[in-house]
Formats: C-alpha cells, structure tokens, sequence
C-alpha cells in the first residue's frame, strides 16, 4: 500500500471521527423534531449551557457570581469544592430536566397548535436567551473541560498501524476522545432506538410524533411527552457538550456547531435517527476528504462551505434527505 | 316508553343496567355558533347508544364533549355517578373511555400490534425508571399486555396485518385496527364516531358484526354517531337524534322512527 493511500485513509477515520460528533448534535434536533415538530433552532445553545453548567458545578462556580458580587459588593467566586466528573455530569443531567420542564411550562404550553414558523421563532428567542444566561451564569471565558476523557493520539493505534505503509509512514494518528465519542455515540443511538422501539414511554413517543390528537384519545399527555424528549434532548446536548468541551474547550462558539448539524439534517432526512447519524458520518468524512484531495488544489479551507454546498445537491435530488419520509401529497 | 328506572333485559336477553353517563344541558358554542345547544340525555351501562342526526347536527360534537376534546360552554357531564370535573383527553381517556375517530387517527408510521399496544397506554403500571433499565414490573407487563393484545387481533381477525404498517392498510381494515386500539384499553364506555363511514356493503356488515360481538362478550357500553339509519336501527338499544345542535328525539329505534320531528329533519318538510 502507498504512503499517499494510507494518509487517505487516516483522513477518512478521522473524518468520521468529526462526523460523529455533528451526528451526536444532529441527534437532538431530530429528536425533537420528530415528537413536537418543532425545528429546534436552540440545540446547540443546549449543548453550550449543558456544558458550561457542567464545568460550573465541577468546579465549584458560583452561580451568577458577577451579578451577586456587582449587587451585594461581595468577592465570592468558588463554593471551593471540585465535584468528581460523573458526580457532575448526573447533577448536570437534573439541570437539564429542570431546563425541559421550564421550557415545557413558560413556551411550549402557550404555543400548542401554533404554525411551525411561529415555534420555529420561539426557540430563536429560547437560543438566544439561553446563551445570555449561560453567560451571566457561568461566566463568559473560555474554560476547559475534564471529566476524565482520555486525550491526545492513541499510541497503541500508531503502533499497530506502523508496520501497514512504509518507512517514512508512521501509523494512523487517531485521538483517543474521538474513539471514546465513537463508542459513546453508538451506545447512545443503540439505547435511544431499544427505549423507542420496546418500552411504553418509547411508543408514547413514536405516537406523539406520528398523530397528536389519537395520542390524546388513548391517555398519552402531550405535555408529559414534551417535557421528556426535550430533557432525552438536553441529555444528548449534554453528551454532545462534553466531548467538543473537552476537544476544544468549553466556548462560546461551541453554539455554532448547531450551524453545521443543518447539512447533516438535510442529508439524513429531519425524521430520521440512523438519517442524522449517517449525515454525520458523510459529512465528517466528505468534508475531510474534500479537503486532503481537492482542497491543495484550489486553495483550501474548503471544510467551511463543504457541507453546505453538499446539502444543497441534496435539496434538488433528494429533498426528503437519504432516511426522511417521503411527503406526497394526494390531489 | 319502558320503565327503565333501574335497568332491564333486551328482547335478545342483554342486561342493561343503570346510567353510566349523563349529559346534563350541555350546550357548546364557538363564538358565535351554537354547536350544541342544551341538550340532555344519558348512557346506560350495557347499551349500544346511538347518536343520529342530518351533517352538521353536531354529533361529533357531542362526542368529543363526552371525550374532553371540547369542553362544554354550559352544563355538566356526569360519569358513574358523579360530576367530572374539568378534563383534558388524556385523563378522560384515562378514566376509561376510549374513542375512535371520524377520519382515522391511527399512528401510521407504526405497525398493527403496536398501534394497539398503544391502547394500553393506560393500563400499563411500571413507572420510567423500570422502562429505562428495563426491569422489574416493565418486562412482565410487556408480555402480558402483549398477550391480551393477540386476543384482539385475533377477535378482529387481523392477525395476517400484525406486522404491516397501518399506513399501508386500505380503509376498512385501518378502521378495524381504529377499534382494536379502542378496545384494548378494555374501557367502560367506548365512543364510536362514525365506525361505517365510506364502508362498502360487505366491510359494514363485518363492522356491525363486531360492534355486537363486542357489546356481547365484553359487556362494553357503546355510544356511536352513524349516518347509515338502516345499520344504526338494527344496532342500537336506544337512539338520541340531533337537528341543529338540539335534541329532536330521544328513544327506542321504534319510537324514533314514528317521531314526526325525526322524520321532517330527515326528509325535509316546508316551513311556512
């Protein structure tokens, strides 16, 4: 095998390595979507405040500290405490709930049977609000995330994969965060779709997103299903949270991944479980490949518009995305 | 009119007990329009109630009064005895009044079983903790509401769609599928709107056929709005007939059927 094969192919891993990642943020606005029909423009603002709320609470952090010390005059900023990760990430988890049954009582509830533009806004408003919260919450500088993820190149792969290409090959170079991210997607969508397919708060789910009204004649509340695919939504924005927090530190760009979970959406179809994983996956993939064979060519940073221009081929030839229900309308 | 102040037995030997529900002067408007307009009228336990009248009498209407899908602007709905608060469909479900719909509302995307898995929403007891882990009470439960709901399929006779996605299904077997769902939360009063509507011949006799066998076996109260008079006359114990949101009639087939109200808000008489 040639060197220039193998970097290919360590390029490719790599990108799906990334493209689990969207798929993991992509996962939320599905879930969401399907139930409520509500495209939740606030996923990625989610995955932010998730987060930040988890560095916070590790951390000791007071809550509001800026706000407190600017009335009160006070200096408080640490409780003084360091919770250990898994500690944190159950607290964060109840956080999150807590997120979903507010979010449930103060928009959701007064917007039943709205139009989808009119919802659509309302989680603009939400996205926008959360972020300004987070932020007077916990702070606004950059912190770094560490639940105990391992880190940096898996050496045991490079090692193994030496011997593959020749002298001057090194073995694939693969971070460890991204396998852990791989593993915990796929648990992840392994456990959504078993909970969905086979308990009865799974087919409540499959219910509500498939009619509202004969949910209702058979005992389903709406509200009670609203507020729990929004909190499986903030626990999937919290695991999302976690592992771009601790790539590339908890910041407030982070809310712009949700950005790129749109071409994902496009290729996998809004409705679709496997459709936001597998649009992950292309994506991650297409846009790093695109990149290492194209990219040279006409002057790079082509990862920036790779996966919108892909979405938008997707729009003409296949509008319904790769998974998506097809929509007929009978005249 | 009978005595039936405490119940009876039919000529085909049913026992009718006393009132399961009561409507008393319901009247629902919308603004402006009076959909219903103070009427009253009660269900006995055992009986097939029928509720009749020409499009736009407010049947369904009615029926979604009894199911908490609209709540009525005046008056009260009584339910074994006792005044039911205000509901929202999920707990009137939940008290054991099941409905099916007058255009289908089945959960298309999911299979003939587990849309009548879904029945049994309200019977089911294992809390979500025991769904997530999938332990305890939630492992039993599933088999044992799975086997009452292949009693269903089978008393149906839909057991070669089980598997078939319900959006794939022509009409008549959805509506049967409809009914299944209704049955399986085994409800005290089950609601049928409209259960013939756009049936061939064949399909409404399957269906009346059901509905008896159902009202039989079960002991099942049923209530259901029908256009077709011939099916609703051979089907039902007593009939409450509508004309513009009011009551016109109220009584046996018989007696209906010789009410000259009845008979001018279906024919149509000249107003002079």
């Amino acid at each position: 095998m040639t060197d220039q094969f193998l970097y290919a192919v360590e390029v490719m891993i790599n990108g799906l390595m990334a493209g689990v990642l969207y798929a993991l943020v992509a996962l939320g606005f599905v879930l969401i979507f399907k139930a409520s029909g509500i495209f939740n423009y606030a996923q990625g603002v989610m995955a932010l405040f998730a987060a930040l709320t988890l560095v916070g609470l590790q951390q000791g952090q007071v809550p509001f500290a800026h706000l407190i010390n600017a009335i009160f005059g006070t200096e408080v900023h640490h409780f003084g405490w360091h919770l250990p990760g898994l500690v944190a990430i159950i607290l964060t988890i109840g956080v999150m709930v807590l997120l979903a049954i507010i979010i449930e009582k103060v928009i959701l509830k007064h917007l039943v049977n709205q139009e989808p533009i009119i919802l659509f806004m309302a989680t603009i408003g939400l996205a926008y609000f959360l972020e300004g919260f987070g932020d007077v919450m916990w702070g606004s500088d950059i912190k770094t995330l560490d639940v105990g993820l391992p880190q940096g190149a898996s050496f045991w792969v490079e090692e193994k994969t030496a011997i593959l290409g020749t002298d001057n090959f090194y073995g694939f170079f693969i971070d460890k965060l991204d396998m852990v991210a791989a593993l915990v997607a796929a648990i992840l969508v392994i456990s959504l779709t078993i909970f969905s397919q086979y308990s009865k708060q799974g087919r409540a789910l499959r219910a509500v997103a498939d009619d509202h009204q004969a949910a209702l004649s058979v005992g389903i509340s709406l509200r009670f299903i609203w507020v729990l695919v929004w909190s499986i939504a903030g626990f999937v924005a919290l695991v999302a949270g976690i592992m771009w927090g601790a790539k590339s530190g908890v910041q407030f760009s982070l809310s712009l991944i949700a950005l790129k979970a749109l071409p994902v959406l496009m290729l996998g179809g809004f409705t679709s479980i496997p459709g936001a994983i597998v649009g992950g996956l292309i994506i991650g993939v297409g846009e790093k490949l695109f990149e290492f064979t194209i990219g040279p060519m006409i002057g790079g940073a082509t990862e920036n518009w790779f996966a919108y221009v892909l979405a938008l081929l997707f729009l003409v030839f296949r509008p319904q995305g790769l998974f998506g229900e097809k929509i007929i309308e009978r005249v | 009119m009978k005595d039936i102040a405490e119940g009876y037995v039919t000529a085909d030997g049913r026992k009718i007990g006393g009132t399961l529900m009561e409507m008393k002067n319901i009247t629902l408007r919308f603004g402006g329009v009076v959909a219903i307009k103070d009427i009253s009228f009660d269900i006995r336990e055992g009986e097939i109630r029928a509720i009749i009248g020409p499009n736009g009498a407010g049947k369904s209407s009615m029926l979604n009064v009894i199911s908490g899908f609209y709540v009525p602007t005046e008056g009260e709905v009584w339910f074994r005895g006792e005044p039911r608060p205000q509901m929202r469909p999920y707990q009137v479900a939940r008290q054991g009044i099941a409905r099916t719909f007058q255009n289908i509302a089945l959960f298309k995307g999911m299979s003939t079983l587990d849309n009548i898995m879904t029945g049994r929403m309200t019977l089911m007891e294992s809390n979500m903790a025991q769904q997530a882990f999938w332990w305890g009470r939630a492992q039993k439960e599933e088999s044992e509401h799975r086997e009452k709901v292949e009693k269903i399929i089978d008393f149906l006779e839909i057991q070669a769609i089980r598997k078939t996605p319900v959006g794939r299904l022509p009409y008549g077997l959805q509506k049967r599928v409809e009914l299944g769902r209704a049955l399986a939360a085994e409800p005290k009063l089950l609601l049928l709107d409209e259960p013939m509507a756009g049936m061939n011949v064949e399909e409404k006799e399957d269906m009346s056929r059901f509905i008896l066998d159902v009202n039989d076996e079960f002991g099942t109260t049923i209530a259901l709005i029908e256009h077709d008079m011939g099916v609703v006359m051979d089907l039902s114990d007593r009939v409450v007939v509508m004309d513009y949101g009011k009551k016109i009639g109220d009584g046996t087939p018989d007696e209906v059927r010789n009410n000259q109200d009845v008979i001018d808000a279906y024919l149509g008489v000249s107003h002079d």
